[in-house]
């Protein structure tokens, strides 16, 4: 399975994302600069965090405006696995793919913290590998991941049970402790924890290697049976 | 500093307005007599400030000349903008720690913002890709309106920084103490990695060579920002607020990126340097000094953001995030390629030439034209007075204070929720310190761990500077700084390579502040011989005072260690059950300076803890060799608060508590700072390996399964604390005082 890191200018977490599909999931991955103006060649499409223009304006309002978003709406529309972390899910929410937007923490200031989820629906593409209502810990490390929607929007992400991660202990105010959530087709997925940071024991925590375990997984499954 | 029209060379003479640029009446005329004329406003401030202190360290080169700075693995020292220390498989380690006090305290986030930003510049303009910062912290008490704002504003401005260019903040130390009220200390660390083939130097080499400029462009901000930093701070400072730069970290983000692409991709690149302090003029006039070149410039090619910029303001001015690069004649364009990529401008602004001028055109005129060696090497050196202080004779003669305590366990909480020694978990939750995802160990621990990609081996780092005992008595107090930042870094399972410093002290023209400044090098010096850690590179930050009173002298120190293999990688934090504890060195009677008296008294005073270099290495050598043969599961140094408080920061993971037995006079068992200890601890089955190894080790107790810290005496308990009474003192402590009313 190949997967595309989309770097914008600003991305600080690309390299991080890049290792962990690589180095501990055995992934093939790619970095690919945000003028690109073709993503068939991959089969999944990763979104970073850090700091994409600076967030100026707002966060991901103006990495939207990329020519490789087209591409990635493409790739979303075609199925493919999308997954934004931090500024990649702020990302998503400005582009349309996800419902909602961010707010800056409750506290208004930057956090940075290991934080316990809990695994809201593990019948997802990147969450089987999770048990239900499994706890995990994964790192959080973000200024605006205050997450709110309306309430028709929340009631909809709740009876489709597209809220896939919880915080345990709500770190930053985020509407129904929500740290990721998924569109409806099922293969777009934003959540502010960074499980590409969760992916070795010696960094602290291996919790976040299963979700990239699903996404292999998955394609696996739809690959073999479509060939 | 302000004309409608720039002052003739006449004026400036005659009304002498070279002071107002921090010039004396001799350096003046010093310039007079190199150039053979009188100098124009623009000459006269590129030398004023070149020769400011920040620049030139005119008053603190007699004492840095004192600081080894050579040792096998050093691979560049003192003089370009990192130092660069080798740790073999063909990578180096790069590393360096600044000052932004002063601008800190006028625009506190901008300047703690800024300070974050030129110590990156200086790490990647040698070609490393920077991997951590860190930070050493000095505000005046909690309790003001104003030191909390101050607090607030420059933690929010190192990491609004560091966030965004996505450097993990890793590590750093905040104290707090009535001398900092008005001037602060901001010194910001950074620490890059290398590989040989790609260390840089900041020289601007062969005639014809194209001089280029890259990265933001030049405005009016910082004008004078180094002569600012080199005079004492008063009322009237606040006025100085426009000498504070404004820091644009995602400008530098495609800049690191950029210059590292540069660097790593293309032969043509002869040198780089960062704009810093100074900006243009600097980093000109040195790249030409260090080839023995000159540098012929065209300011009308200059990029900049603010319409008629003067020579002067374009010399002088320190915007940030440009860099000057000098590049192969010919091969400009494969620099422009790469800039542009970024979104960035890349512009020929100059010539390298034989004659060793800096020569500047401006609308077609030579605005200037002064030798680069006169710039850059040639400000008056001054061997300040010196006078021991009164107050040394006094501290050293007075009967030593001799603590009463009451409550042991009242009075370990209350040493818990001292601001200097609780947690600061507060500052370190707003620093993104996992990012780039290589941080073993993060914040909080005695030195914080960053593992090395697709090796073996991880980086250790830490800055230290107990002040007080500087304050009490210099020389003493340099050498703890330099063996305490030693002892963070052998806890952690790391081979001490060698320290960057920032000499943060008061006026050095008043003889009691250089006194200071120079016992402390004397001891630092020292420490630094026998230890085996040489100065690579630093900085000084003098006039560190307001309205006449000076900070405590602090050298801080930053020190990276070499962790040979991952496994050697420990924490201060107990284990397992039933593993031993031991206290490695013996405990003296030594309160002076101490967080004790601090908290009892409301002041401090008397001697230093005393301090014996050879104990000192001799004690960790043994550590650090049993560490390396796998036979300690915790460690961690006993330093301000005593052995009470370091068992109580070894129990704050949670999971543990902690047995031991005192012996000898209690209190100073529970809380003398004694120096050259260690808190370990073992498990049963290498405690006799691990005594074998380490002479001076006592066992006084075992971890324990229950989260109680209990310690007896003479067969008494004499102190039971649950981790949650331990844990809420130390871990509240901060964010209580700042939701507190002033």
């Amino acid at each position: 399975m190949r997967f595309a890191v989309i770097v914008f200018p600003g991305s600080n977490c690309d390299i991080d994302m890049f290792h962990a599909v690589k180095d501990e999931l055995g992934a093939e991955a790619e970095y690919v600069w945000h003028d690109e103006e073709n993503l068939d060649r991959f089969d999944g499409i990763l979104l970073p965090g850090g700091f994409s223009y600076g967030d100026y304006l707002r966060t991901g309002a103006i990495a939207q405006f990329s020519n490789v978003m087209d591409e990635v709406k493409k790739a979303a529309q075609a199925g493919k696995p999308v997954l934004g972390v931090c500024n990649g899910f702020q990302i998503l929410l400005e582009t349309g793919l996800l419902p909602g937007a961010m707010r800056r923490n409750e506290s208004l200031k930057f956090i940075c913290q290991p934080e316990t989820l809990n695994v809201v629906n593990n019948e997802t593409m990147f969450s089987s590998s999770y048990g239900k209502d499994e706890e995990i810990i994964i790192p959080i490390a973000h200024g605006e991941g205050n997450y709110y929607c309306d309430e028709e929007t929340l009631k909809q992400l709740e009876e489709e049970n597209r809220i896939i991660f919880r915080y345990k202990n709500n770190p930053n105010g985020s509407i129904s402790d929500i740290a990721g959530i998924m569109n409806a087709q099922g293969n777009v997925l934003g959540m502010m924890p960074h499980p590409e940071r969760a992916v070795s024991e010696l960094l602290g925590s291996a919790d976040g290697l299963k979700l990239f375990q699903s996404i292999v997984k998955s394609w696996r499954e739809n690959h073999v049976l479509s060939s | 500093m302000s004309y409608l029209h720039e002052p003739t060379a006449e004026q400036i003479q005659e009304q002498k307005l070279y002071r107002e640029m921090g010039l004396s009446d001799d350096e003046f005329g010093l310039v007079q007599s190199i150039i053979g004329r009188l100098p124009n406003w623009t000459e006269t401030g590129l030398f004023s400030v070149m020769w400011s202190e920040h620049c030139s360290y005119k008053n603190s080169k007699p004492v840095l000349r004192k600081f080894p700075v050579d040792g096998e693995r050093v691979l560049q020292g003192p003089g370009e903008g990192a130092g660069v220390v080798d740790i073999g498989d063909g990578q180096a380690v790069v590393f360096k720690i600044e000052s932004h006090n002063h601008p800190s305290a006028i625009e506190p986030y901008q300047g703690a913002a800024t300070g974050v930003g030129g110590i990156i510049r200086d790490i990647f303009s040698m070609g490393a890709r920077p991997v951590a910062l860190l930070n050493s912290l000095r505000f005046g008490e909690l309790t003001s309106s104003r030191v909390k704002y101050l607090f607030e504003e420059v933690v929010a401005g190192i990491a609004g920084y560091g966030n965004c260019i996505g450097i993990p903040t890793v590590g750093g130390e905040v104290q707090f103490d009535a001398s900092y009220d008005g001037n602060p200390l901001v010194n910001a660390m950074c620490v890059g990695l290398i590989d040989h083939k790609d260390i840089q130097k900041g020289q601007a080499k062969g005639a014809g060579n194209s001089v280029m400029y890259v990265g933001a462009r030049t405005g009016r901000d910082g004008i004078h920002g180094a002569t600012f930093a080199s005079e004492e701070l008063t009322e009237a400072s606040d006025e100085k607020r426009p000498a504070v730069q404004v820091g644009d970290p995602f400008m530098e983000k495609l800049l690191l990126e950029a210059c590292l692409e540069l660097i790593q991709n293309c032969d043509a690149l002869v040198g780089i340097q960062d704009m810093g302090a100074a900006g243009l003029t600097s980093s000109s006039a040195e790249m030409a000094s260090k080839a023995g070149m000159g540098i012929e410039m065209n300011l009308d090619l200059v990029p900049q953001r603010e319409l008629n910029m003067t020579a002067y303001e374009m010399m002088l001015s320190e915007s940030q995030e440009r860099m000057l690069i000098v590049m192969q004649k010919g091969r400009e364009q494969e620099a422009i390629d790469i800039f542009e990529k970024w979104g960035l401008e890349a512009v020929v602004v100059g010539t390298v030439i034989e004659e060793k001028q800096l020569r500047l055109l401006h609308h077609g005129e030579v605005v200037a034209d002064v030798p680069v060696d006169a710039l850059a090497e040639e400000a008056p050196v001054y061997h300040k007075p010196s006078k021991e202080p009164e107050m040394f004779s006094q501290f050293q003669n007075e009967e030593a204070f001799v603590p009463t305590v009451e409550s042991k366990k009242d009075t370990l909480l209350e040493l818990l929720s001292q601001p200097t020694i609780a947690s600061k978990s507060w500052v370190f939750d707003q620093y993104d310190y996992m990012v780039r995802t290589n941080t073993v160990v993060p914040p909080g621990s005695d030195a914080a761990v960053i593992r090395i990609r697709e090796t073996d081996k991880a980086l250790a780092m830490t800055t230290d500077c107990n002040s007080r005992y500087l304050y009490l008595d210099p020389e003493t107090g340099g050498k703890i700084a330099v063996a305490e930042a030693a002892r963070n870094l052998v806890c952690s399972g790391a081979e001490p390579l060698a320290i960057t410093d920032c000499l943060n002290y008061g006026n050095p023209e008043k003889p009691e502040i250089f006194w200071q400044l120079e016992k402390s090098t004397d001891g630092m010096s020292e420490a630094c011989r026998t230890l085996s850690t040489p100065v690579i590179g630093g900085n000084v930050s003098l006039y560190n005072e307001t309205n006449g009173v000076a900070v405590y002298p602090t050298p801080v120190i930053g020190m990276v260690g070499l962790v040979h293999h991952l496994d050697h990688i420990t924490t201060q934090y107990f284990k397992t059950p039933g593993d031993l504890i031991y206290v490695i060195g013996e405990t003296h009677q030594e309160f002076g300076g101490s967080e004790l008296q601090k908290m009892q008294l409301g002041k401090i005073s008397g001697k230093a803890p005393a301090l014996n270099l050879e104990t000192e290495v001799k004690r960790q050598k043994q550590l650090l060799e049993a560490i390396q043969n796998g036979l300690v599961e915790s460690a961690h140094d006993v330093a301000e608060g005593g052995l009470a408080v370091a068992l109580a920061e070894s129990m704050m993971n949670g999971n543990t508590g902690a047995s031991v037995e005192l012996r000898g006079d209690l209190v100073s068992a529970l809380y003398s700072e004694t120096q050259s200890r260690f808190l370990v601890s073992v498990k049963p089955e290498n405690a006799e390996a691990f005594e074998a190894m380490n002479e001076d080790a006592k066992q006084i107790g075992f971890v324990t399964d229950h989260a109680v810290l209990r310690i007896d005496h003479e067969n008494e308990e004499v102190l039971a604390a649950t981790y949650d009474e331990l844990h809420s003192a130390w871990k509240g402590a901060i964010p209580c005082l700042l939701t507190s009313k002033a």
